[in-house]
């Protein structure tokens, strides 16, 4: 209840902010990689591919949240992390640290809702498994200010959604940061995709047919009328070429991809992203694992594969799909492949974070 | 353009000219595959009997070793290189297709454009293998099946040549403008890298990695082409062309490398196992264990003296998880 009162009281009194990404240079889009010396970044990205603003980060991150109107960004570092960063992308000044409190962990991604008042965190309550979701006020120098349940085991990506309606995608084994990279109860996995109010309150859950509980529902994102995408990871046999996507709309019964059956094989279980275009009518996933990424519609009929080593980011571009891999290379992939640049030395960690969307 | 490429190496000077590594590996790897299926493909014009096709087979398999782990470009379109091999298949997909195909005495076998649509698991070398060492009800079908399927691995291989050379040149031409395929001179040398590191992968945890499954659940089932003997052969065969890659493709000596390489393959052929079937009794099992460890081995000397000295990666990402 108080939770609510707060966040009431933030809508109410929203107050534009003073810089806009324009001050950043206008990226489209953000990436963190590796450079040359093995220290790490967070760039901004211009439509054709130049570099807008580049700042050093401690250590390698995962995922970025992008605030939707001011030039500021939350780097996670990698689940389990504890710690994530606030930077000014016009200035690159750190304007926050914000550390997980007891007993919780960060999974690398993160969201804004509340006009961008509010960050949303996704964690693990590692005593018990359940996923949470954190809140921090922006406007009360980032601190945290309540967390509310992601309604499943091991949340990785959420999303914010029309109405502030929260995505999250619980991917459904348990983690311990006692014993990272070891995923804990794959026997019991039960990953699904919830719809959650901002205040805690499970609005609708999808869960795939019992034969595909080992996937892992991991990474989302949003196409036009209504459609919700979600990457999986496969946690059974990498060669049994199970299906990878989901698209999903409230009210409905979700659907799977479609692809050939070399093409699923060959995603060796994994995607590392999911990204629609910028008509939202394409959907991309990406696996750094099988060198490929593979593009459909919005019913799962696919389209295209596109390959490319250690390949891993997506976003949407002008056209198409910005993709990013860990050899430096950033292309544009349409019908056609365009490189857009490509520099030496630099790796492109998973994700590509739009902003302004 | 000649000469762009050699001072586009110049900086890299361990790196042996990847054209060379082309012209000496990879284009007569094409054509020795080609030749073998062909072979294969005439044999069974005039006799599809397996006692008749079985050697052919076993030659064609032999070539296929020669260019399988070059799985990037001409081999991964279209999903090509798990058309010729559907391997690994822990769901059992070849046995299914190739026994629909021939429960229905299927007549797309006698229609060599038509073969070409069925579902991948039902062609290529594995679906062979179920038709020559599998005890057949109806002999005749499975001739005119083995015909058809191969038919098909000679019709793949030569699209397979014809496209390597033209991938050749889109290698050659590495970082020129309009080369959308290889956008730096660097890329062409970290895709044969990453082809080297990631076989050397799959022939420890794939090839070996399967029949060993757990010391309380062996599957020797899952060995690569157990029927037709080849467990063992088809990983002697994959250490012999990593190691004309991994030399191929360094101008200096690589004498760590070497040997890793001398090591396992003293190993391997020290096995007298052909199918891996020994997983299953402990003293053997530990042979081969023993090889899955000095496979892994060699991967890291390659990874210190090849990729290590040419600053190539490999897995930023696909190594890294969420």
């Amino acid at each position: 209840m108080r939770r609510r009162g707060f966040l009431t009281a933030l809508l109410a009194g929203a107050v534009a902010p003073r810089l806009s990404w324009a001050d950043a240079g206008s990226p489209a889009i953000l990436g963190a990689a590796r450079e040359a010396d093995g220290g790490y970044a967070l760039f901004g990205i211009a439509p054709d591919g130049a570099d807008t603003f580049r700042i050093a980060l401690p250590a390698r991150g995962h995922a970025a949240a992008a605030h939707p109107t001011a030039p500021e960004a939350v780097a996670f570092a990698r689940s389990p992390g504890t710690f994530a960063i606030v930077l000014n992308c016009a200035t690159g000044a750190v304007l926050a640290r914000l550390h997980a409190p007891e007993g919780r962990h960060f999974y690398g991604h993160g969201t804004f809702i509340a006009d961008g008042d509010i960050l949303c965190t996704s964690e693990n309550d590692y005593a018990t498994g359940q996923g949470r979701i954190g809140l921090w006020s922006r406007r009360d120098d980032w601190r945290r200010v309540g967390e509310i349940p992601t309604h499943g085991i091991g949340p990785h990506e959420i999303k914010r959604s029309e109405g502030d309606i929260l995505v999250a995608a619980n991917g459904g084994y348990r983690s311990h940061p006692d014993q990272p990279g070891i995923k804990l109860d794959v026997d019991r996995m039960r990953p699904n995709l919830s719809y959650i109010s901002p205040d805690g309150e499970l609005l609708e859950q999808v869960e795939l047919d019992a034969e595909l509980r080992k996937n892992s529902i991991r990474h989302i994102a949003f196409g036009t009328r209504g459609v919700v995408a979600f990457g999986m990871q496969w946690q059974g046999d990498a060669a049994d070429g199970v299906p990878l996507l989901g698209l999903h709309r409230r009210g409905e019964k979700p659907v799977l991809d479609r692809m050939p059956i070399y093409e699923a094989m060959a995603m060796g279980g994994y995607v590392g992203s999911v990204a629609f275009d910028a008509e939202g009518m394409r959907v991309a996933i990406s696996s750094p694992r099988g060198g490929r990424v593979q593009i459909f519609d919005d019913t799962g009929a696919h389209l295209q594969t596109v390959l490319r080593e250690d390949v891993c980011g997506l976003a949407p571009a002008r056209r198409g799909f910005f993709i990013s891999d860990g050899l430096g290379g950033l292309m544009q992939a349409d019908h056609d492949i365009h490189a857009l640049s490509k520099k030496r030395g630099r790796a492109w960690d998973h994700h590509l974070v739009p902003v302004g969307l | 353009m000649r000469l762009a490429l050699i001072l586009a190496l110049l900086p890299l000077p361990a790196f042996a000219d990847v054209s060379q590594v082309i012209d000496d590996h990879i284009l007569p790897a094409t054509k020795g595959f080609a030749a073998a299926t062909h072979a294969l493909a005439d044999k069974a014009q005039v006799d599809c009997a397996p006692d008749a096709i079985r050697p052919a087979y076993q030659s064609a398999f032999d070539a296929w070793m020669g260019l399988s782990h070059l799985g990037f470009g001409p081999l991964e379109q279209d999903g090509r290189a798990l058309t010729i091999e559907f391997w690994p298949d822990p769901r059992g997909l070849v046995r299914r297709a190739t026994a629909g195909l021939i429960a229905d005495s299927d007549p797309v076998v006698d229609k060599p454009d038509a073969f070409a649509e069925v579902s991948i698991a039902g062609r290529g070398l594995m679906a062979l293998e179920q038709l020559l060492y599998e005890s057949q009800a109806d002999p005749d079908y499975a001739c005119r099946y083995a015909r058809a399927v191969a038919t098909d691995l000679a019709a793949l291989a030569d699209a397979v040549q014809a496209d390597w050379r033209s991938h050749a040149d889109l290698m050659r031409t590495a970082g020129e403008s309009g080369n959308d395929r290889y956008i730096s001179a660097k890329e062409p040398q970290q895709v044969l890298y990453t082809a080297l590191l990631s076989t050397l992968e799959f022939d420890a945890d794939q090839r070996l990695g399967r029949p060993m499954g757990s010391f309380d659940k062996p599957r020797p089932k899952l060995a690569e082409a157990w029927r037709s003997d080849r467990p063992l052969q088809n990983i002697r065969l994959s250490l012999d062309a990593l190691r004309a890659l991994a030399t191929g493709m360094s101008d200096t000596p690589i004498p760590v490398t070497e040997a890793a390489f001398d090591t396992a393959q003293a190993t391997a052929a020290s096995l007298d196992d052909p199918r891996l079937a020994s997983v299953d009794d402990p003293q053997s099992r530990l042979k081969i264990e023993i090889l899955q460890q000095q496979i892994r081995a060699i991967g890291a000397a390659v990874e210190a003296e090849i990729g290590g000295d040419l600053g190539l990666t490999a897995g930023f990402n696909s190594k890294d998880g969420d």
